[in-house]
């Protein structure tokens, strides 16, 4: 295609829907940078108040763990049931804990 | 390895499980997908066309209002859609290009000129209302982005059926000539809309697939049916018509028999001889074109603003 080399770099895109609440991956679009970006961002992601603030990261700086070595990855915390809570045996009389 | 991927992937599938970008996919799934999704994300763009004809002329301040909302969320729509296709490795640029080459198709409806303005009624109610019905199973599609670009959507599309009634209802209690004029609309928007959901069940071969991998989750003649019901209730409300004598309740079914659809109609104006299809296209290439010194300028406007910022660094 003759026009991709101009096309705006991709950028992801984090929306904090609330103060208190994490900013949230919402979707992604163009723009030619980072300042445009949040500026999308605020017409495309934010038409009804869905956020009080918005991140945005070039798409091309996320690394992100592959899928296939998914088990390999993960291994370590299947046998760790003891981790949870609900793993310990207790008498029901035993309140508040 | 016992199981091959393409029978990992099937299992997925079978469970709920949603595919995510970077997971294994059968190459078909992969084409089937960015084929969906990039013509979904084309019909929102052209679908801006014909009700942007009306927003200069809405008879008042508050339609106005409206309308550009609705028309501004059809580009949001659109840009969801983009996005999500591209995460299947096809760049918005190749997407443009098979668009504007007439490689990729768009949703038909978009062929049909609004020719007064109860058509902003008659498109609200019952050509988002048979993307709604279209689009409401899709957000439990099986890929991901889509899924979650479909939820979007969905939230945003409800106002837009609804502004659409409102309009025709409004119009339906008005004079004489304004209740012809919806009338008109619904008469033409009508058979147009019930086409929405594409050929007959056995006349759609890809969607035996589509169904297999949970891209849709209801036949084209399901659906069809269920819109055609709604509506035949809805339109007593307005105390008009829908253009269709065999139109009748079927109680042994269940559900409204309808009339004979037109396929040759629908099948002339899928291959580009809808009455507006030049227009549609020749007005998408012209703001492609026209809109080319805005993506230069601002490709240099970032240039500029990062050497600025490198001189302020120093
Ligand atoms: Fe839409
Ligand atoms: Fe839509
Ligand atoms: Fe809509």
């Amino acid at each position: 295609m003759s026009t991709t080399k101009s096309e705006w770099p991709l950028w992801e895109i984090f929306i904090r829907s609330r103060q208190g609440l994490d900013h949230k991956h919402v979707g992604s679009l163009h723009a030619a940078d980072a300042q445009m970006a949040i500026e999308n961002a605020r017409d495309v992601y934010t038409r009804r108040m869905e956020g009080v603030s918005i991140w945005v990261v070039e798409s091309r700086h996320i690394h992100a763990s592959n899928p296939a070595e998914a088990g390999a990855l993960y291994d370590p915390a299947n046998d760790k049931a003891y981790r949870h809570p609900t793993f310990y045996d207790l008498p029901d009389e035993l309140k508040h804990m | 390895m016992e199981k091959n991927l393409e029978e990992i992937f099937q299992d997925k599938i079978d469970r709920e499980i949603r595919i995510e970008p970077k997971d294994w996919m059968p190459e078909k799934y992969r084409q089937t997908l960015i084929r969906q999704i990039s013509q979904h994300a084309h019909s929102e763009i052209v679908g801006m066309l014909p009700e942007g004809n009306w927003i200069t002329r809405a008879p008042n301040l508050r339609r106005k209002s409206i309308l550009l909302a609705k028309v501004q969320d059809e580009a949001g729509h659109g840009l969801y859609l983009y996005s999500a296709a591209e995460t299947l490795g096809i760049s918005r640029d190749e997407m443009y290009e098979q668009l504007h080459s007439g490689k990729a198709k768009y949703s038909s409806i978009f062929n049909y000129p609004t020719l007064s303005w109860a058509d902003m009624g008659a498109i609200g109610w019952l050509v988002d209302g048979a993307a709604i019905m279209n689009q409401v199973p899709l957000c439990r599609s099986s890929f991901g982005p889509y899924a979650r670009a479909m939820v979007r959507v969905c939230k945003e599309e409800s106002f837009h059926q609804r502004q659409g009634f409102e309009i025709l209802l409004t119009l339906s209690k008005g004079s004489e000539a304004q209740r012809r004029m919806a009338q008109d609309a619904i008469d033409r928007w009508w058979w147009p809309s019930v086409m929405m959901f594409g050929p007959k069940d056995d006349e759609s071969p890809n969607s035996l697939l589509s169904m297999k991998w949970k891209i849709k989750r209801f036949s084209n003649d399901e659906l069809r049916q269920k819109f055609v019901d709604i509506c035949a209730e809805q339109v007593k409300i307005l105390g008009l018509t829908l253009p269709d004598p065999d139109l009748k309740w079927n109680e042994e079914r269940g559900h409204y028999d309808f009339g004979a659809i037109n396929w040759d109609e629908f099948w002339q104006v899928v291959q580009g001889n809808g009455p507006c299809n030049k227009e549609r296209l020749g007005a998408r290439k012209k703001a492609w074109e026209d809109g080319a010194w805005v993506r230069e300028a601002a490709n240099a406007y970032a240039e500029k603003r990062k050497n600025r910022q490198s001189v302020n660094a120093a």
